[in-house]
């Protein structure tokens, strides 16, 4: 029997009370492969069920195929693709890819990394004789948020206003109706509006101008599968910036969090920068930024481990779950930044996989290298620190250390 | 050697003996390094330097964008081996354990290898395939010197033989402008391998990217001038088309000659083998010592009814080698059996080729995701209502979808509909040219009456 209910384990992952230590929930989640609740939504949480639906075609990121629509799921005026199936995911994907990276941009990321390293080196600089620290706010959020602005070609002294918006869209993304101010949703559909009008306002400057960033770029674009619409390049503008923010953010914090309860790791890495690299992968495997993607629809009936989904169904993957099942990966517990074949789902799987995933992982590895050489004997001050919100999206919301 | 403690001593200080130095012999021989075999290891391989990788050759090597000296494969490890180059193994004597070199030196073993693969078909006029411009692709000097003449901006290429390599050619010449003919005696390209819907895709392909397809024409002469260089081919409808350069794109012969008098299980379609790739001897008995990997291997594979297929592809011969190394230094309880799917790949015209399964057993084909007529889709092969293979045209990231549905052995068509799941999605025949190679005759005769004195015998083939 792979389904049965377990009405109280997910409620249980969702309460914040959870948050700074949600794995053991997991694990217990994980004898029901594919759980069904009482709401009538499917949630998978072992690592094989999981890269299975995450490669079934009938499995769809589109809202429109929810029998029971969400409130706040997705900008249901113009989607982009993360939330659009073949073939328009696809052409909007590969539209945007060719301003990004292979094959048409290869060396795009790889360019970036002496701009990188001068923004994280500019941070550092700024607090580098202090001796507290939030590692949030001075560090692993203005970092991966002046990139991704200067990547798109937005002017940085708009920054402060956006990261209003995009503070208010990332909370309406958790919008839970049965708990949460109806104000929550209101709040992140009206910020979903004023970003796509600032980014619109952008877009008009951009048209028929030279530049090298990503808006004029897909402004101007003249490649084998034509020109985005405006609406499009909004979406996907959007799109970006939101995913770049959040995520890269929570990584880097996580990573900061993990070494300094791994002393001997952080110890290593000075010594061995090229460890940076594993380290990373095993981060995204063990302390992962996105937790769960909420949704996804069954498109049609879908058998996953002998239980029939039906069609129009909610799907939710615990993707932190599926990488740490112990099925798939030895010890799953242990952060071993040596572990070889680490096929984690940090970055998703499949058609969806991380689209920025070069860019978050060359800007993780810089700033943990950074700051393993620059901080001066760090230590936490509060184990665990406190954490945003968000189930979906965890991190801590700040992380204080000290240093001598 | 089959008890636990001969096999110690033999993995502290046994020999091993590797036939045919390329993808499966390396591959092996790092997997046997790394299964912790500490004795003697012997690459034998008749071709001079590293190993190295045959897919760049027809696309890469031919743009000049990888020169052939840049194809070495990547070690994975040090291997300590003994390498005998340059050299062919003309005989294998089970008798004794010795591999015998065309030189003469005899070379003895306690367990063996056999990763010999596949040459190209040569062109079938001794005379006319020595012409100056006529090629075949399969070693690395064979892609530099048709790379060299390429780049000498030949008036035009004929391409013979449409399957997977002659197409990627033809490709290459369209990608440098040069002008180029594809003559198939199929009805379309990549028949052989996909079936004919999938053939009449490739044939579009082609001639929207300036080829001068011609199909049901088989090639009867090539013409050379004076000075012995090719100048034209003549056609089995009559008609000729003159080119400076011919590529002979008719497929593989298994390297099997030198296991003739071996008493191996050995015939124009490999060295049979079980699914641990240990080889057959010619009764059909499974032995101990002699493994088999590769291009060269005809493996039984319990997903298509245990058939017997032999594979011309890279990822089964990485697959078949690991396997084979690992069972050669384990005990019969220890032995994995080699099952993955086969995925095969290609590059032509623009786009990516990808297939899991074998999709020549099926009897019918369905488009089940994507668009047909902008080259981006998946279809899915069955055999008697179940999948057994599907192919992708830029939408590979599907594919492991339905290698899972052929490992479940789900039904045929895949009932259930995707976001992207063409209109008319009816499944058609496949439609494979005959099995030829079945037509090429017995290749042993069965002699004796009792049990214990029935025993195959193999014949020469004439051919
Ligand atoms: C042009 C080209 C393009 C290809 N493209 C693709 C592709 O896109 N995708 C894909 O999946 N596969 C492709 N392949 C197939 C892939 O390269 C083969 O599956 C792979 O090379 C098989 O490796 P192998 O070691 O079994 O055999 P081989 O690579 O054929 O190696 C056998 C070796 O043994 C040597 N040998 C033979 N007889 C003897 C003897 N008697 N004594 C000593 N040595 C001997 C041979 O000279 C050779 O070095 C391509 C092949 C070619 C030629
Ligand atoms: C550590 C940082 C990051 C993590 C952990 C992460 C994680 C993920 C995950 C799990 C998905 C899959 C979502 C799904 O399947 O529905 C995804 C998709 C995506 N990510 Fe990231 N991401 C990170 C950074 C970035 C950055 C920096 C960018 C932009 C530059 C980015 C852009 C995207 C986009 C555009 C998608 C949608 C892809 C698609 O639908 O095809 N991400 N990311």
């Amino acid at each position: 029997m792979t389904t049965t209910e377990t009405p109280d384990i997910l409620p249980r992952i969702l309460d914040y009370s959870s948050r700074a230590d949600p794995y053991p929930l997991y694990a217990e989640l994980r004898r029901t492969p594919v759980a069904l609740q009482e709401n009538g939504s499917y949630v998978i949480s072992t690592y094989r069920e999981l890269t299975g639906v995450l490669h079934d075609p009938r499995l769809s990121s589109d809202v429109r195929n929810l029998s029971r629509p969400m409130p706040g799921a997705a900008d249901r005026a113009a989607p982009a693709f993360i939330n659009l199936d073949p073939p328009e995911h696809d052409r909007l994907r590969r539209m945007a890819m060719r301003h990004f990276g292979p094959p048409h941009t290869p060396g795009l990321v790889a360019g970036m990394e002496g701009e990188l390293t001068a923004v994280v080196s500019g941070l550092i600089d700024d607090f580098a004789d202090r001796e507290r620290i939030d590692i949030v706010d001075d560090f692993a959020y203005p970092f991966p948020v002046t990139v991704i602005c200067h990547l798109l070609g937005v002017p940085r002294e708009d920054e402060s206003r956006f990261h209003v918006w995009v503070n208010h869209i990332i909370d309406a993304i958790n919008y839970n109706p049965s708990t949460d101010p109806q104000e929550k949703l209101t709040n992140g559909m009206q910020a979903t509006q004023d970003l796509r009008q600032y980014l619109g306002g952008l877009l008009d400057q951009r048209h028929g101008r030279p530049g090298d960033d990503l808006l004029t770029r897909l402004a101007n674009d003249d490649g084998p599968e034509g020109r985005m619409t405006d609406d499009e390049i909004v979406s996907t503008a959007n799109l970006l910036l939101i995913a770049g923010h959040e995520t890269t953010v929570n990584l880097i914090t996580n990573g900061m969090l993990t070494l300094l309860r791994h002393p001997e790791v952080l110890q290593r890495l000075r010594t061995e920068p090229d460890l940076v690299v594993p380290l990373v992968e095993e981060l995204l495997r063990y302390e992962p930024p996105v937790h769960i993607i909420p949704w996804r629809a069954a498109y049609s009936d879908i058998t996953v481990a002998d239980t029939v989904i039906p069609q129009g169904s909610q799907i939710m993957l615990m993707l932190a779950s599926g990488s740490r099942d112990p099925a798939r990966f030895d010890d799953p517990d242990r952060f071993d930044p040596d572990r070889q074949d680490n096929q984690h789902l940090g970055f998703g799987s499949g058609i969806h996989l991380c689209f920025g995933g070069p860019l978050a992982r060359l800007e993780t590895q810089i700033a943990l290298n950074a700051l393993a050489r620059r901080l001066n004997r760090p230590s936490l001050i509060a184990d665990p620190p406190p954490y945003r919100p968000s189930p979906v999206l965890r991190g801590p919301i700040h992380l204080h250390i000290e240093q001598s | 050697m089959s008890s636990a403690t001969t096999l110690k001593g033999f993995k502290r200080d046994g020999r091993i003996v590797i036939v045919g130095a390329s993808l499966a012999g390396l591959r092996a021989a790092e997997a046997l390094r790394d299964e912790g075999f500490t004795g003697s290891l012997t690459m034998i391989g008749d071709e001079l330097g590293e190993p190295y990788d045959r897919p760049p050759l027809s696309k890469q090597v031919l743009t000049g964008w990888v020169p052939a000296e840049g194809t070495t494969l990547p070690r994975r490890r040090d291997i300590d081996a003994e390498w005998l180059l340059g050299v062919p193994a003309d005989h294998l004597d089970l008798a004794t354990n010795h591999v015998r070199l065309a030189d003469g030196r005899r070379i003895p073993f306690d367990r063996m290898l056999i990763s010999t693969g596949v040459r190209a078909r040569p062109w079938f006029v001794e005379a006319e395939a020595a012409l100056d411009g006529v090629f075949v692709v399969r070693t690395r000097e064979d892609a530099d010197g048709l790379r060299r003449a390429m780049a000498a901006g030949p008036s035009r290429v004929l391409v013979i033989g449409a399957g997977f390599t002659g197409s990627e050619i033809a490709s290459i010449c369209r990608e440098r402008g040069i002008p180029v003919t594809v003559a198939e005696l199929a009805p379309a390209p990549l028949v052989g391998g996909l079936g004919a819907m999938i053939g009449e895709v490739a044939a579009d392909m082609q001639r929207a990217h300036g080829v001068d397809l011609r199909c049901g024409v088989k090639v009867t002469r090539l013409e050379g001038d004076a000075q012995g260089r090719f100048r034209r081919a003549h056609f089995s409808d009559g008609s000729t088309v003159d080119a400076d350069v011919a590529v002979v794109a008719l497929g593989g012969i298994r390297n099997t000659e030198w296991l003739r008098d071996s008493g191996l299980a050995v015939g124009v379609w490999g060295v049979a083998c079980d699914s641990g790739c240990r080889a057959f001897d010619v009764n059909g008995l499974v032995t101990d010592d002699i493994f088999v990997a590769g291009d060269v291997a005809r493996c039984p594979n319990p997903i298509y009814e245990y058939r017997f297929i032999s594979l011309e592809h890279w990822a089964n011969a990485v697959e078949q080698a690991e396997i084979a190394a690992h069972n050669m230094v384990s005990t019969q309880a220890d032995r994995w059996p080699h099952l993955s799917i086969p995925t095969f790949w290609s590059i032509q015209f623009g786009v990516n080729i990808k297939s899991v399964g074998v999709p020549t057993y099926a009897d019918e084909v369905v488009v089940t995701q994507g668009s047909v007529p902008d080259h981006r889709f998946v279809a899915a092969y069955g055999y008697q209502g179940r999948v057994t293979a599907a192919v992708s045209f830029n939408n590979a990231k599907w594919l492991d979808h339905y290698r899972q549905l052929i490992e479940t052995a789900a039904p045929f068509p895949p009932s259930c509909p995707t976001p992207d799941q063409p209109a008319d999605a009816k499944p058609v025949p496949v439609d494979f040219p005959g099995p030829t190679l079945l037509a090429q005759g017995a290749t042993v005769v069965v002699t004796g009456h009792d049990p214990g004195e029935r025993r195959v015998t193999a014949m020469r083939q004439h051919r």
